[in-house]
């Protein structure tokens, strides 16, 4: 602030400077905040209730592939309460009922919950911390982004109340399916989910919009593009491919928002029939045109679910080895990369659909080109350890489980890269191990990394060791437990969308053998959930009890995010930071101390 | 606190914020009607072979009114040119001239908005008539000297119509075979009785006899789909356009004497999405209009 006095003048902005020096009251301080790390914040905690929110309709699920046909416990009643008769007759899931909560866990997930975790929160707090700027380039669309993204979960939530229930055809929304799965009611499950995601779309486009725009004009003096922390690069090329490949649902969205309230034909084909007869639409319209619509956005989401994470684990490791990052550069060439061959993979998600094998073989090379970078990148972060003191707190855990938890999901991803045995793989419980090994105990884990990390700065206190460490190792056997039998499952040719969880199989006679893993799965996220809860006490009490930091730079860090008061005031720095070199500088030989920040000048 | 770079360019990258964050804009809005034009694409190539409206998921042709598409075109290039002439006003210090070139602009996009819904009209009051035999005919109808709208045969059902009037566009409309590639011959036009090729002709349809009568609206077919859904989203963008240039021109312009150079910034920014909704129509224009 005192350096903005100066500023301000000098721009002639008097009222608007005036206006900052009062004290802001609750709603624009906590609600209507322009300050990026207010906004991270928000984005922090909403997110998280969302991730535990889609966390829990998945326990309900797995209670009903463990037992099909019995009662949900505990919140049996419940749902039969709160979602009608007809979802939970008598506590039990009924399958649209399932459907329902399959299509909105993938769905909040996704969208709601670690997009908005690791560009919106992590981006925001971290970003403009570690590249010198006082905010982002636009603080007012900043917060409008926020808001998009909150109403787009009240939306996404209140569907689960109208009548019919909410979206049920899958987090992909397949048309024609999407379109006919509700058609008694106009507005129905899917007509929200379609509100919703234009509302997340929307708001997700004016973040990457202010991220780029950030990054390439907001730097401080000195920081050249190859002395940016990695996780800024990352959060860079994950901006891009936001900016780039979101669009493209957005249209599709609207196209079958069409679809279904104007009774369209964008995504029917000619001729359809249901049970309840032909469909009266004009037909002539293409179900391909959707998957690629929307595979076109969802594979490039995949990146943006796992560049954040990559991010913040460089961070952690970089500073808990004490060692420069091996090979930053390689990495920085490789994230660009994958940016780029991120927009040409998408259709390895549609090989059954008979597009034909040329473009299969076309997307099948390019799907093996693209596992390169990502190799490079975690190799160097494996050698990155090598020779490294390291430091083994609560964040190095889980970045260090990071890196094989997401060589288990990316090395699983190549069978189904190659379309010969994607044929056999596809849509089975192998499918749902491989990416929920990235995604779970990958980029999960890159997240939690990142809270346990930057929460001293937020807070001015750290999180408990002690139940850090608990909640790591009971997640890391956890997510072990519950993701590897779904490749053993899969590969026995378990179909991923049974609501009985395979029990049709022994009605046609066969017994797979697999089934019993049903139930030991759902007690490994049962016991999963249990090692969630240190994490939220840890979360709120060290609020209060947490060990206060004694100094600024808690970690004896380099990059400038450690370089602002704690916690980081209105404006970030004290003094306009400059930047003097490289983001790694950790043990430089002859150096006074094993940590060189960034804007130390010689 | 300031944010750097609002108003004068960063050095290293000669831009300011504003300018930065609407290039990055426009390149999503690029890949937002580009979703559109390659789903225009992928439908129309799947679209059956044969004529519509005999073959109802055939690609239909010659429907939209080009001498008026064209001349909504001019609209639209002369706003392009007077928005620059507006910032150049604005460049030499002359507010005034600057408000006229402004108002310029606005009206041209009211205009091209105007022109736009008449052009939509003309398509709710056209209707595309099938009968029960198959064959298919479009035309207008004449309910008591009237030109109705949005009607389907549910509306002539509950009216109780034994029958309706249609002046139908080509008399004997397509009664030639399924597949063929390049409009009906000459000699099918002018066989029906007593009417010349191309001349209105009012017909009786009993109401029994018909299976399905629709308007030109989006469920009509795929083609009417996809038109309406990017001419629409198109327009959306010309009505914001204009909302914002004129809240900037008329409202917001005392921050002119505050803050000139900020002032012309935003103007360059707002002509920057001007010329990139040209833009779109200029490749709209010909992709539906004419092709």
């Amino acid at each position: 602030m005192q350096t903005a006095t100066t500023h301000a003048q000098a721009h002639g902005h008097g009222h608007e400077h005036a206006h900052e020096h009062h004290e802001p009251g609750f709603w624009a301080k906590y609600i209507f905040s322009t300050d990026h790390k207010m906004i991270g914040i928000q984005y922090g905690i909403t997110s998280l209730a969302f991730l535990f929110f889609g966390f829990l309709l998945m326990l309900a699920m797995r209670q009903q592939l463990a037992n099909p046909g019995e009662p949900i416990p505990v919140i049996g009643k419940l749902l039969e309460k709160t979602l009608g008769a007809d979802a939970a007759t008598g506590g039990i899931m009924q399958a649209d009922l399932y459907n329902s909560f399959g299509a909105m866990h993938g769905t909040i997930m996704v969208f709601l919950a670690i997009v908005p975790l690791a560009f919106g929160a992590f981006g925001n707090y971290v970003t403009p911390l570690q590249i010198g700027a006082p905010d982002m380039a636009f603080p007012r669309l900043n917060m409008a982004s926020y808001h998009l993204y909150f109403w787009g979960g009240v939306v996404m939530l209140v569907s689960f109340f109208i009548p019919g229930g909410a979206a049920k055809s899958g987090w992909t929304s397949y048309s024609p399916l999407a379109t006919l799965a509700d058609v008694d009611h106009l507005i129905n499950g899917q007509t929200m989910w379609l509100i919703g995601m234009v509302l997340l779309i929307t708001s997700s486009l004016l973040g990457a919009v202010n991220f780029i725009a950030t990054i390439i004009q907001l730097r401080a003096k000195g920081l050249t593009w190859m002395r940016l922390p990695f996780f800024v690069w990352a959060q860079f090329v994950t901006a891009f491919l936001l900016l780039l490949a979101f669009p493209p649902l957005e249209a599709a969205g609207l196209m079958q928002l069409a679809d279904n309230l104007l009774k369209t034909s964008f995504f029917l084909p000619t001729g359809l029939v249901t049970t309840g007869g032909p469909v009266p639409a004009s037909g002539g319209g293409s179900p391909l045109l959707w998957q690629h619509l929307f595979w076109f956005l969802a594979h490039p989401e995949v990146y943006v679910l796992i560049l954040p994470a990559m991010g913040i684990v460089s961070e952690v490791i970089a500073n808990n080895t004490r060692k420069p990052l091996w090979g930053y550069k390689s990495m920085v060439y490789a994230v660009l990369a994958i940016g780029f061959l991120a927009f040409i993979v998408w259709a390895h998600h549609m090989y059954l659909t008979g597009m034909g094998t040329k473009i299969s073989t076309f997307f099948q090379t390019t799907t093996m080109m693209i596992s390169i970078p990502s190799v490079i990148i975690l190799t160097a972060l494996f050698i990155s350890l090598w020779g490294g003191s390291i430091r083994f707190n609560t964040p190095m855990l889980f970045a260090l489980a990071f890196l094989p938890m997401f060589g288990i999901g990316g090395l699983t991803g190549l069978p189904l890269g190659f379309n010969a045995s994607d044929i056999y793989l596809h849509d089975s419980y192998y499918v749902i191990g491989h990416f929920h090994y990235v995604v779970a105990p990958g980029t999960i884990f890159g997240l939690f990394a990142g809270v346990y990390f930057w929460y001293p700065k937020a807070t001015g206190r750290f999180m408990s060791e002690f139940w850090g460490k608990v909640h790591f190792f009971g997640s890391l056997v956890c997510m072990n437990l519950i993701f590897a039998p779904m490749f053993v499952q899969g590969l026995r040719g378990m179909s991923r969308r049974m609501y009985d969880g395979g029990a049709t199989y022994f009605g046609l006679g066969v017994d797979p053998g697999i089934l019993w893993l049903n139930k030991f799965i759902s007690h490994a996220a049962i016991a999963l959930l249990v090692f969630q809860l240190p994490f939220i006490w840890n979360f709120f009490s060290s609020l209060f009890i947490g060990k206060k930091i004694e100094s600024d730079n808690p970690w004896q860090a380099t990059t400038l995010d450690w370089q602002t008061p704690t916690p980081p005031p209105h404006g970030n720095f004290a003094t306009e930071p400059v930047v003097y070199r490289g983001p790694y500088e950790y043990s430089v030989p002859g150096a006074a101390k094993d940590f060189t920040p960034q804007g130390q000048k010689a | 606190m300031d944010i750097p770079y609002t108003v004068k360019p960063r050095p290293d990258t000669g831009l300011y914020n504003a300018k930065v964050g609407i290039w990055l804009f426009l390149a999503s809005e690029v890949m937002l009607f580009g979703a559109f034009f390659s789903s225009y694409i992928l439908l129309r190539v799947g679209a059956p072979d044969g004529f519509w409206p005999d073959v109802a998921t055939a690609w239909p042709h010659g429907l939209l009114n080009i001498p008026i598409g064209t001349f909504n075109t001019a609209v639209l290039i002369i706003s392009s040119v007077t928005v620059l002439l507006a910032w150049a006003s604005l460049k030499e210090g002359n507010l005034p001239k600057f408000k006229k070139f402004m108002a310029a602009t606005i009206l041209c996009a009211l205009g091209f908005l105007a022109i736009k819904s008449y052009e939509y009209n003309e398509k709710f009051t056209h209707y595309v008539i099938r009968l029960k035999d198959g064959t298919a005919v479009t035309g207008h109808l004449d309910i008591d000297g009237k030109s109705p709208r949005f009607w389907s045969l549910a509306t002539v059902e509950a009216k109780k119509l034994e029958s309706i009037k249609v002046h139908v566009d080509v008399p004997n409309q397509f009664r030639y075979p399924v597949g063929f590639k390049h409009g009906p011959p000459a000699e099918a036009e002018a066989k029906e009785g007593g009417h010349g090729a191309g001349e209105h002709a009012a017909r009786e349809i009993k109401t029994a006899d018909i299976a399905l009568l629709q308007a030109f609206i989006p469920k009509t077919g795929t083609f009417f789909a996809i038109y309406f859904t990017m001419t629409f989203l198109h327009g959306l963008h010309v009505l914001g356009g204009a909302i914002v240039m004129a809240y900037i021109a008329f409202v917001g312009d005392g921050m002119w004497k505050t803050d000139p150079e900020r002032y012309t910034n935003r103007i360059e920014v707002a002509g920057l999405f001007w010329h990139f909704v040209d833009l779109v129509w200029i490749f709209l224009f010909p992709v539906v209009y004419l092709l």
